[in-house]
């Protein structure tokens, strides 16, 4: 458990400043100028060789998160260490390669004037992958791994569809070998079929190189089937962290517990037609004081309004940031409700 | 039964070359919604789903045209009809959701405009008033602090915004006809259980339609009341819901089936369907799915299989069908 993980962040936050024309700053309007935290607080760290999920409310701070991993993005405060020592600012070429990411929307993070071949051809040899004699078969090698074939090569990205856009984005991440996968979303426009071989290749790499994975994703049943372990986020701040088998049996933060109740589900009768989550989701422009969840908790009392839950430890690998996690379970056996 | 609102028959879409054979995408299909029907379209990555909505909303893809086929919404014929009266169409009457919200959202032009812009031409709202109209359709799709938000850009929303954005736009002129391409991929499933219910409500308030496009057979389960399956540019199965994921009748929709995490079997191994999807240039001729399929027999490999009819309301094409699943579903 206390081996160095591969990746860490502690306390990063991010800020981001909207409303930036002279006019709107000069405007006493609030809503014209203003900053969101994105981020406000995270501590994660991805071990290696795992599979950790990272899922929660849309516009929680996933992606805001992928990207400063990734170096894309940075934080405006906190630390991120790599191997158990900071990351510099500027990433060596080496260790741009070594982490690579799957962006949410593949659309955007292909360059649409380049064909597929031409990309992993530039690619593979810029990073010395394979000698240039054997660029083409490794380029069809790696879109075979993704269900796709030769012909793809000629083609440009306008001319797939959403599906096989998002495959060739996870072929150009895996085509520098990374040891690092960031997959943001990355078989949310899949086929079900395809999802299966896609799931089926993560696991392998994780299984025989050793990759260690951070999967961005909302399809629970897919965390549910790939991740070793799964990290929820509500409004910038990680809220529960736990093996995957363990928080889905026993989810230990109410927000995790209304995520699970809104699954949809395959049986017939298994669908939850009465559950809505009450309340009005939160503004990232005005975080509810005390735990920033409990506007909207059934379970919430005077203390939830007034403390701001850190993550703490609530069984061996299980943490949570809810004053009532030891509770919850009686809690919600009774169907209490305080508000 | 009434006239269909959309009746799609032989409908096919591809790329026309010069002194070549056409590449043919999608190869007659034929399908038909009812008024408040919420009809799902599953099935392979690249069989056509997204093109077939954009056929219908007159939106492909440059280079890609309607071939052959028919369009009728509420009895008018669409391929052919005049681009000015077609265009009138769209907004008040047909309205779609894309499945790459970046690519169909101005990066300029601050998202509450973009949502009023459809009220504004079609409904004749004042300014005031669409711009009013937006910020409720962005709080009844679940946005936080739709006021301010409606002045974000496109760039400084995450993807779920984005496609919540998508959906406001899509709403605000109470479409009889919503194309939904994977409309809740990028919302977490609380969101995502929001929006379905406003969809379902727009269905059953003012009786409108869904042709609702998805990967997630769950959310078909919970969303839809009758599903077509497609592969390789055919639908190789349609009925109601509940029925074809019960008792598929075609070897591919049991191949998805076979493949589709469910939250409830957290232990299930997920089988994937061995092999390639045809190349769209080389079809085989036959049935699409037979080099793929573990029950093909030679007569699959040289005629395409009709659509019959297995149960009232459920069809299937497949020759092999009663063979394989007879007794499958006692
Ligand atoms: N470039 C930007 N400028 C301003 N705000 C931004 C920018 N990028 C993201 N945000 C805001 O930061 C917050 C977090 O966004 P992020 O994309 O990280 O969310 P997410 O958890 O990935 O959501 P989703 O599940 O919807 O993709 C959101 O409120 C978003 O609007
Ligand atoms: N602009 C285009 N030019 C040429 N071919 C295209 C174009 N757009 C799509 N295609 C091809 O048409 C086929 C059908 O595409 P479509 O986008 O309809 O698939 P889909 O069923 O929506 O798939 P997905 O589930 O991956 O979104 C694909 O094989 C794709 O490669
Ligand atoms: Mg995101
Ligand atoms: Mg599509």
């Amino acid at each position: 458990m206390t081996e160095t993980p591969v990746l860490r962040v502690a306390n990063i936050t991010k800020t981001y400043h909207l409303g930036s024309t002279l006019i709107d700053k000069l405007s006493r309007d609030p809503n014209k100028h203003s900053s969101l935290r994105a981020l406000d607080g995270v501590d994660l760290r991805l071990n290696k060789g795992e599979i950790l999920a990272l899922v929660g409310e849309s516009g929680s701070g996933k992606s805001t998160l992928a990207k400063i991993l990734v170096g894309s993005s940075t934080a405006t405060s906190g630390e991120l260490d790599y191997h158990g020592n900071p990351m510099p600012t500027h990433r060596s070429k080496d260790a741009s390669r070594r982490i690579q990411m799957v962006f949410q929307d593949p659309y955007s993070s292909l360059n649409p004037r380049i064909s597929v071949g031409s990309m992993l051809k530039e690619l593979l040899l810029l990073h010395k992958i394979v000698p240039r004699g054997e660029v083409k078969k490794e380029s069809i090698r790696l879109l075979n791994l993704v269900g796709l074939e030769e012909d793809a090569l000629d083609a440009y990205p306008s001319q797939f569809s959403g599906g096989q856009r998002q495959r060739i984005a996870i072929a150009r991440a895996l085509a520098v070998r990374p040891d690092i996968l960031i997959a943001d979303e990355p078989v949310s426009a899949l086929d079900v079929s395809v999802q299966a071989t896609i799931l089926e290749l993560f696991a392998q790499l994780q299984r025989d190189l050793g990759l260690s994975i951070l999967f961005v994703a909302h399809n629970l049943a897919v965390v549910q089937h790939l991740s070793q372990r799964v990290a929820v986020m509500y409004l910038g701040r990680i809220v529960e962290v736990a093996d995957t088998a363990e928080l889905f049996s026993n989810p230990r933060h109410p927000y995790t517990r209304a995520l699970i109740d809104s699954i949809p589900r395959m049986a017939a009768g298994s669908v939850n037609d009465e559950f809505v989550l009450e309340g009005d989701p939160p503004s990232p422009f005005n975080v509810p004081s005390g735990c920033r969840f409990n506007p909207r908790c059934p379970y919430a009392t005077d203390a939830c309004r007034e403390i701001d839950p850190a993550l703490a430890t609530v069984a061996p690998g299980h943490e949570s940031a809810c004053i009532r996690a030891d509770e919850l379970n009686e809690l919600a056996a009774a169907g209490t409700k305080n508000n | 039964m009434a006239t269909p609102l959309l009746s799609v028959s032989s409908l096919t879409i591809g790329i026309r070359r010069k002194g070549q054979p056409d590449t043919v995408i999608v190869d007659s299909l034929s399908f038909d919604i009812q008024k408040g029907e919420r009809f799902g379209i599953v099935g392979e990555s690249g069989s056509g789903k997204s093109l077939t909505l954009r056929a219908i909303a007159d939106l492909l893809p440059k280079g890609v045209e309607v071939l052959s086929g028919s369009i009728r919404y509420d009895g008018a014929e669409l391929i052919g009809m005049p681009a000015a009266q077609r265009r009138k169409l769209m907004g008040p009457e047909i309205a779609m959701i894309f499945q790459e919200p970046m690519t169909a959202l101005n990066p300029v032009v601050r998202v509450g405009e973009q949502i009023a812009e459809g009220p504004r031409r079609y409904l004749g709202l004042s300014k005031q008033a669409a711009a009013e109209l937006a910020i409720e359709m962005m709080a009844k799709t679940g946005i936080p602090d739709p006021a301010r938000r409606a002045r974000a850009y496109p760039h400084e929303l995450s993807g779920g915004l984005r496609q919540r954005i998508m959906i406001a736009m899509a709403l605000s002129c109470g479409p009889k006809l919503l194309l939904c391409d994977e409309p809740t991929t990028a919302l977490d499933v609380t969101v995502q259980h929001q929006v379905l219910r406003v969809l379902e409500e727009l269905c059953a308030d003012s009786g409108a339609s869904l042709a609702f496009v998805t990967h997630d057979l769950a959310v078909v389960n919970q969303t839809c009341t009758d599903l077509a399956v497609m592969y390789a540019g055919h639908i190789v199965e349609s009925g109601r819901v509940a029925e074809v994921f019960s008792d598929p009748r075609h070897p591919y929709t049991k191949g998805l089936l076979d493949s589709a995490p469910d939250f409830d079997q957290p232990d299930r191994e997920l089988v994937s369907i061995p092999g390639f999807p045809p190349n769209l240039a080389a079809r085989p001729s036959g049935c699409p799915f037979a080099p793929r399929c573990q029950f093909a027999v030679e007569a699959c490999t040289t005629a395409m299989p009709p659509t019959d009819e297995v149960a009232p309301g459920h069809f299937a094409a497949c020759f092999e069908s009663a063979r394989i699943f007879e007794g499958a579903a006692a």
